[in-house]
């Protein structure tokens, strides 16, 4: 029965030596050293112990603070706006339509592409001074928009940018759409529901357990968001956009303050969990599972 | 709640290019269950969906008392319907919903409350109310599916396929419930569903349905007795009738003679319409065989193949002498038979069917 292990363990082992080495021991290891003084030029060796030192500075740290201020705003707009759009987008790709899988994987499409490096270059040239969209704003008689020299214009062209990422939501919510049964449109049409009811009273409640997936998936996404402030705007202006983990990267490979860098890193990861954890502890007030109750 | 008829007029009903309902008319009485049956695909589900407005015809008009609702929304059509898969609201309870469409109508809750309560009692659920359907049984999400159906006090309950999720048991306890509720309300229902059991026993007036036309429509035991073709005939019935390919030997009004392989078949009717040489089927019922008797005038002579022993009776499968054919006859649970013996079966002349070679019914007997 046992003889097979250590064939089975080899075959598992690039993902088991993966998980080792890239997620579990730079987990443990940040938050050893998020306890240390240890500079990324300096031998491991002379990292000196400072108890929380480093995430006492944290409080006064006012960069920090506007980091965090932005990032909760970048979360918490971003992530009911991505949610609400890819419902939207999914509830009418959900009709049948003449050529509708063509639309679904056209609106996929830009969750593939939008996470990429590329795709954060081409955002910062379309919302550039001279930029496609400020050619076509003056096309039209309407004066341009310095999109990322203001701190409320740069905010919210790289939330744009996160909106725009919608399909891996959206795929998921239409997966749900398409497994509620047709009879229950049907039933809720003869009670004389109209398409408001029918989509507030019976499918949004139906579809709760996705919601929350997708709640989850897009809070965590959210507060790693990377990329676009980093290639577009690279934090600015005035700190308006610098994401957390931007400044994590900064602290780290800029400044070379591991220490630093891993106490930031580890607030981060706090506030995903508790962000996770309220949403799992709301959970049963709102969202409804239909399966069967273990009897 | 008031009684109200279903008229349908050459209603059309074409899914892209394939026709599903072919141009039938059929009027069902106020206060009537009729039962649409046949086998699957025969149109019967897409029917009632054009009575509920869940589908519009292709062509022909669809009126409930007299009111033309070809084109009414199903929410103004005064019928409620309860679904094969119950399509109860997974995330309300059995009392929302029941008050769901109440509510959407304007009613107040007391009133609401008191509908709900008022179809409780009916259906004897008062304590599930508070119960969301994930926590019901089969047997009683169905009864809540019925429940949200009373309360609209419709003028017509349709019915599509309610009982096939259920086992056998429970199957035939809902049956009799139904048949209940309907002499309890009184209401028009209609019914659908591909179980002749079903349809016997609960019906008024079967309509037999294939292929998107009308076959038969009738009383349940004058299909039973005299199926206007085979199709029936062989629909109605179980097991189904017994159907033997003869050819006329003699032809009159009121006597025919049959040739079948194993020798003549002397009829007591006919009706001048066959003649000498037409090719011909008779249909028996496996009832209506009796073992014969050493005098019999005519038997059929054969080999036991199978015995299905019921307990109250056994049903013997025989295959004749002289033919590839097989007969299947229902004895009394008393009668000896043995696999591999040899049989003899009689029937009286009078209860056997005859059919042209356009398989419709030829004089059919009187009951």
């Amino acid at each position: 029965m046992y003889g097979n292990r250590s064939e089975g363990l080899a075959y598992l082992s690039p993902f088991l030596i993966g998980l080792v080495v890239f997620t579990l021991f730079p987990f443990v290891a940040s938050l050893a050293l998020s306890f240390t003084d240890y500079h990324l030029q300096d031998r491991l060796d002379s990292a000196r112990f400072v108890g929380i030192d480093n995430y006492a500075s944290l409080v006064d740290d006012r960069t920090f603070k506007q980091s965090l201020f932005v990032t909760l705003i970048y979360v918490f707009v971003t992530v009911p706006l991505k949610l609400a759009f890819a419902l939207f987008i999914a509830y009418v790709l959900n009709f049948k339509l003449r050529a509708i899988g063509f639309f679904r994987t056209a609106y996929y499409l830009p969750s593939i592409l939008g996470g990429s490096v590329a795709v954060a270059v081409v955002w910062r040239y379309v919302f550039a001074g001279d930029g496609l969209i400020n050619q076509v704003l003056e096309g039209l008689g309407a004066g341009g928009v310095n999109w990322l020299g203001e701190p409320d214009t740069a905010m919210f062209t790289i939330m744009l940018l996160r909106l725009w990422q919608f399909g891996s939501a959206m795929v998921i919510f239409l997966a749900g759409l398409q497994a509620i049964p047709s009879d229950l449109y049907e039933a809720a049409k003869i009670d004389g529901a109209g398409a408001w009811r029918t989509f507030f009273r019976i499918t949004l409640p139906i579809l709760t357990p996705v919601v929350f997936f997708n709640f989850i998936m897009q809070v965590i996404q959210a507060f790693q968001e990377f990329n676009g402030p980093y290639i577009i705007t690279g934090g600015g202006p005035l700190k308006s956009t610098y994401l957390l983990p931007l400044m994590i990267y900064e602290e780290s490979f800029k400044y070379f303050d591991m220490g630093y860098a891993s106490a930031i890193s580890w607030v981060l990861f706090a506030l995903t969990a508790v962000c996770a954890a309220a949403a799992f502890s709301s959970s049963r007030y709102w969202v409804f599972y239909a399966q069967d109750e273990a009897k | 709640m008031a009684q109200s008829s279903v008229a349908l007029r050459d209603v059309v009903k074409t899914f892209g290019a394939a026709p599903v309902i072919k141009g039938l008319s059929l009027t069902v009485e106020p206060g009537e269950f009729a039962v649409f049956v046949g086998p699957s695909g025969c149109g019967k589900s897409t029917l009632l969906r054009l009575i509920a407005g869940l589908e519009t015809p292709t062509s022909g008009t669809v009126r409930i008392s007299d009111r033309d609702v070809t084109h009414v929304h199903p929410s103004k059509r005064g019928i409620a319907m309860v679904f094969q898969s119950y399509a109860l609201y997974p995330h309300m309870t059995v009392a929302q919903n029941m008050a769901f469409g109440l509510k959407i109508r304007g009613m107040t809750k007391t009133e609401a409350n008191a509908r709900v309560k008022r179809a409780a009692d009916i259906l004897q659920m008062d304590q599930l109310l508070d119960r969301k359907p994930r926590a019901l049984s089969g047997g009683q999400r169905q009864r809540a599916a019925i429940g949200r159906a009373i309360v609209r006090e419709p003028d017509v309950f349709l019915f599509d396929e309610p009982l096939s999720n259920l086992d056998a048991a429970l199957r035939g306890q809902m049956r009799v419930e139904l048949a209940r509720l309907h002499a309890q309300l009184g209401t028009t229902m209609i019914y659908v569903t591909h179980d002749q059991v079903e349809a016997m026993t609960l019906a008024n007036k079967i309509v037999v349905l294939n292929g998107g036309r009308i076959e038969q429509i009738g009383r349940p035991l004058d299909l039973y007795r005299r199926p206007a073709n085979v199709f029936v005939a062989g629909f109605i019935g179980s097991p189904k009738m017994n159907f033997l390919d003869g050819k006329v030997s003699a032809s009159g009004v009121g006597a025919t003679t049959i040739a079948l392989p194993d020798g003549p078949v002397a009829l007591p009717f006919g009706d001048g319409r066959i003649k000498s040489g037409d090719v011909v089927k008779i249909g028996v019922r496996p009832e209506d065989f009796r073992l014969a008797r050493d005098d019999a005038a005519r038997a059929f002579e054969g080999r036991v193949v199978l015995v299905e022993p019921l307990g109250g009776e056994t049903i013997a499968h025989i295959a004749l002498d002289g033919g590839a054919e097989t007969l299947v006859v229902k004895l009394s649970g008393e009668a000896y038979v043995a696999a591999g013996a040899p049989i003899r079966v009689a029937v009286e002349p009078q209860r056997i069917h005859l059919f042209d070679s356009d398989g419709v019914a030829v004089a059919p007997k009187e009951a």
